[in-house]
């Protein structure tokens, strides 16, 4: 339609949502519902285009697929769009997080109705364009445009705090960010091009791979987020209102290691097996540092955010182990994440909406008088700690397994990141579910409502199917995974016997 | 008959600058029998003048063409420069009309002080030789500093104008004598004629000249180290004169600098590139450190003026035609970011007082939702955040000192753009995250006029930028 394929489509229909929106009138009772179902219409509607593209989608080749390409700002800097096995499940994954994030607002978020759900709107533009950019620039124009609606969103609807984290998110995030804009002008100059499927071919000097390579890690080691710098997100998401946790947890983060799929291990192979032990070693102190971390928090949303830091650590493991189980582990543990801890956002959600407070101690004994929100809660936590029969277990395992081939050493050490996530995740669900129901505030607490037991049951079913059944994730990625082993193989082949048939003197 | 023949030289290429000059006579001439009652039509006639003389310079065809004996050229790169400037004057007219009315300042001086300082600009934009380039200069200044001080009966008016004016001068004759040294070690003044003159070597005497001259002309720019001036002026002039010293002279300035660096030294880039790496670093520096404290909206800008004037100048650094469109694209996009936070400042207004602080953008995104999200775009502009148009000024002038090499300038302009986007993100904070203050008085038309437009093209930039690129690309391109 008007020379658009269905990939603009995706970027075009949230944004005539958040026009839309922008025209209703005076802030009114009327007028917030109004913005609530059209947010969720456009939502739902962006969600199915999504399933549209999914279904003219081939999961069985490597190739970038639905690709369109508009002029831009140069011959070499285009408007190109495409999807592959890497991007396509976190493209429906965005979609499919959306419409929850705009029902756990329905009523939680009552001031400002308008412009709240418009930087929703806008930020899943951009999320959306993050994941299907084939061009370095338009990739780096998404990537930061997110900043500023998950700024406002923050600052403007979150906690007590929320002006110091909305500051530190954004300052943190950009910091990174513009040494990435650096590198890509200098890839710009040596390729002639910032398209990726022909910067994916291109082969830059080893030499220049490696200050490539820092300077996108040190925008998506912040992005992941890594340690050490992973502080702004426990501020972030304490003070983000539920569905900014939601998105941050389960789609933000995702782009760090989705930019590390995509840039960091095809375009610089070679650094990328120089740097491996370090993002090892990174990858490991942030599982058990962090998760340890997570065992001390009082709030339960600093937890949930610790235990992110925590299971990103195992996605930089699994994709920097460089092989297929490593990788695929990493991909689909990218996936059950942003469903699991988006749950448990939606979920402390919940209960936050009731009472106003957070804090671990402020609960207990919650199953007596919420048997639904207990059971889901146990779903969630089982998925967190990796329980098998979850989603969560799948990626892990996969991820560890690809770590034990890679290094055993670092595999011994992230396996008590489990034990670990299991300790922390199992004491925070008996501190506020089990026990006795003793404070007064809680007695008349209420059970899951209609509203959300719609958003919550999905969230349950996918965990678990996902869990048994993962084998339509890891087939959409299998392909792309293959060609990038392949690819990588080569690419280091080749510079192994071109170090080695070089003569002694001139190395 | 013998009559001695007189020829006259081609005037043609010269069309805008002399609509400008013969229009402004009438204006004054108008302006002098009318008397105080003349100022709306002097006013209007300005505008109209500058409208025509817009249509002039975009009527230009842009191929290379010299006259007055080489000293002024036309080209892509002219066209380009004065069309940025005369849109600049046009906007500060459509600012300064209410404020002026209001302050009981509204005399028909300013209009054609106004349209005399452009004529001043638009010379300096084709200037060809270092005479016709400190004609333009002066014009520009003279008229520059009385307009500074125009609201006479205010001390920090006319203190500004004083202030101006004293070190205009000094920084004048430092440029000046700078081009006397060019001019007595190479014997001409022309630029093209220095080129052949140097034949790609400089003597201590050049670098002597060639130091003098950055010297004036970073003054012009309000460049790290001769920038003092520039928070007094900006603060002590109406806001309007303020606006109209932060678009359009920046536009001449550095149309002027890069004339002279490319046009007359382009085979001595060893000499003058390290001068102007350091200026860059120092004004990005300065302009984001220093502007992190100020309450006062008025001196903000004017650290944040210092801090763009560095990142265009990373193009000129870089010495080369991708440079230079990084220039271009960087003025382009500043004028409108400028002109649009201008504008939104001027609206600050109730009860016949003008409101100047940050503190008073307070909660404007409930009372004025619309000018808190145009004045939210130009400050995530300024910061260069992506999608506005402010990350392509920086993109292009950074893409161009990559490929010149100059990592580190690239590295410190990227890092102090962070630090910079802390105090412009101060701004979205207040008016977004504080409660709100009692609100304005509605916007005067003319104020919706820029900011309506300088929105567009900050906002939307994105979608289509390639005609303003391409045409800042074809500038690039006469200079070399």
């Amino acid at each position: 339609m008007f020379g658009l394929g269905i990939l603009s489509g995706l970027l075009i229909v949230p944004l005539c949502g958040a026009a839309f929106i922008l025209t209703l009138g005076e802030e009114t009772e009327a007028s917030k519902r109004n913005a609530r179902w059209a947010a969720l219409i456009t939502t739902l509607a962006t969600f199915l285009l999504s399933l549209v593209a999914w279904g003219r989608y081939d999961a069985t080749t490597a190739s970038f697929q639905l690709v369109e390409t508009h002029a831009w700002l140069s011959e070499t800097t285009r408007f190109k769009l495409g999807v592959d096995g890497f991007s396509m499940p976190l493209i429906l994954l965005t979609t499919f997080l959306m419409p929850f994030c705009i029902g756990a607002s329905w009523l939680s978020v009552n001031t400002r109705v308008k412009e709240y759900f418009v930087a929703f709107l806008v930020l899943e533009t951009t999320m959306i364009g993050v994941f299907c950019a084939l061009d370095l620039v338009l990739f780096y124009l998404f990537f930061e445009a997110g900043l500023i609606p998950m700024f406002l969103i923050i600052g403007i609807w979150g906690g007590k705090r929320r002006i110091y984290a909305s500051f530190k998110f954004f300052l943190y995030t950009l910091l990174g960010s513009v040494l990435m804009l650096l590198a890509i002008m200098a890839m710009y100059w040596h390729a002639g091009t910032t398209d990726i499927p022909t910067l994916l071919h291109t082969r830059f000097p080893v030499g220049m791979q490696t200050w490539l390579w820092l300077a996108f890690f040190a925008s998506f080691a912040v992005k992941m987020p890594m340690w050490p710098v992973h502080t702004w997100l426990p501020d972030a998401h304490v003070e983000a209102p539920t569905a900014g946790s939601v998105i941050l947890a389960g789609i933000l983060l995702k782009m760090g290691g989705y930019g590390f799929i995509r840039v960091s291990l095809p375009m610089f192979p070679d650094a990328s097996h120089a740097f491996a032990p370090m993002v090892f070693a990174l990858s490991v102190i942030a599982i058990i540092f962090t998760s340890l971390i997570a065992l001390m928090q009082t709030d339960i949303k600093k937890l949930i955010a610790y235990s992110s830091v925590a299971h990103m650590g195992f996605v930089t493991l699994g994709l920097f182990t460089m092989n297929e189980q490593g990788i695929q582990g990493a991909l689909f543990l990218m996936i059950s994440h942003g469903i699991v801890s988006g749950a448990l956002f939606l979920c402390v959600g919940v209960v936050y909406d009731r009472m106003h407070t957070r804090e671990i101690a402020a609960y207990g004994g919650l199953v007596k008088r919420m048997p639904l929100y207990a059971a889901a809660m146990m779903v969630f936590t089982m998925a967190n700690v990796g329980l098998p029969g979850t989603s969560g277990f799948v990626g892990e395992f996969l991820a560890m397994m690809g770590a034990f081939r890679a290094n055993p050493t670092v595999a011994f050490f992230s396996v008590f990141g489990i034990i670990l996530s299991a300790g922390y995740a199992l004491w925070l669900y008996a501190r506020v579910i089990y026990g006795k129901l003793e404070k007064p505030n809680l007695q008349g607490i209420l059970d899951l409502d209609l509203r959300e037991k719609i958003i919550i049951a999905p969230l349950v079913a996918l965990t678990i199917y996902y869990g048994v059944h993962p084998a339509p994730v890891l087939d959409t990625f299998a392909p792309s995974t293959e060609a990038l082993m392949q690819s990588m193989r080569t690419a280091l082949s080749n510079t192994q016997t071109a170090a080695a048939t070089l003569p002694p003197a001139s190395r | 008959m013998n009559a001695a023949q007189i020829v006259l030289p081609a005037l043609g290429p010269a069309l805008p600058e002399l609509i400008l000059s013969l229009g402004v006579l009438v204006l004054i001439l108008y302006g002098a029998f009318r008397g105080e009652r003349s100022a709306e039509g002097v006013n209007v006639g300005a505008l109209i003048l500058l409208v025509v003389a817009l249509f002039a310079v975009m009527s230009q065809s842009g191929a290379k063409v010299t006259t007055l004996n080489g000293s002024f050229i036309v080209d892509n790169f002219s066209k380009v420069m004065k069309a940025l400037i005369l849109i600049g004057s046009a906007a500060t007219i459509l600012l300064s009309r209410d404020y002026f009315q209001r302050a009981r300042i509204d005399r028909f001086e300013f209009p054609i002080l106004l349209v005399l300082c452009t004529i001043g600009m638009m010379v300096m934009a084709s200037a060809n030789d270092l005479i016709s380039l400190y004609l333009g200069l002066e014009l520009q200044s003279l008229a520059a500093y009385v307009i500074a001080a125009f609201h006479r009966d205010n001390l920090k008016s006319t203190e500004a104008g004083l202030k101006y004016f004293v070190l205009g001068a000094l920084s004048s004759g430092m440029l000046l004598y700078g081009a006397s040294l060019v001019y007595g070690f190479t014997g001409t003044v022309s630029f093209p004629g220095i080129v052949a003159a140097l034949d790609g070597t400089a003597g201590l005497g050049i670098v002597l000249g060639i130091v003098f001259v950055a010297a004036g002309v970073a003054f012009k720019l309000a460049a790290v180290p001769f920038h003092m001036w520039t928070p007094d002026v900006y603060e002590g002039s109406p806001t309007p004169v303020t606006a109209f010293f932060a678009s359009a002279p920046k536009m001449a300035a550095m149309a002027m600098t890069v004339r002279l660096f490319i046009g007359a030294f382009p085979d001595v880039t060893a000499v003058w590139q390290q001068i102007i790496v350091f200026v860059a670093i120092a004004s990005m520096a300065l302009g984001s450190f220093a502007a992190i404290g100020q309450r006062s909206l008025k001196r903000l800008m004017a650290y944040s003026s210092i801090g763009n004037v560095g990142y265009a100048l990373v193009g000129l650094a870089a010495g080369s035609q991708e440079g230079i469109r990084g220039v271009v694209v960087y003025m382009i996009i500043y004028l409108a970011m400028t002109l649009g936070a201008f504008a939104v400042l001027l609206s600050l207004r109730r009860g016949g007082e003008m409101f100047e602080t940050v503190d008073d953008l307070s909660g404007l995104s409930r009372t004025h939702p619309i000018l808190a999200f145009c004045l939210a775009a130009m400050m995530f502009s300024l910061a260069g955040i992506p999608p506005l148009a402010g990350f392509f000024a920086k993109y292009y002038v950074f893409a161009a000192a990559i490929k010149a090499d100059l990592v580190a300038l690239a590295v410190i302009g990227v890092v102090t753009s962070v630090v910079g986007a802390f105090y412009y993100l101060r701004l979205v904070k207040v008016m977004y995250f504080d409660e709100p203050v009692a609100a304005y008085e509605p916007m005067p038309p003319g104020l919706r006029i820029v900011l309506g437009l300088a929105s567009v093209v900050v906002v939307l930039f994105w979608i289509v930028p390639a005609p303003l690129v391409g045409a800042a690309g074809a500038a690039a391109k006469s200079l070399f």
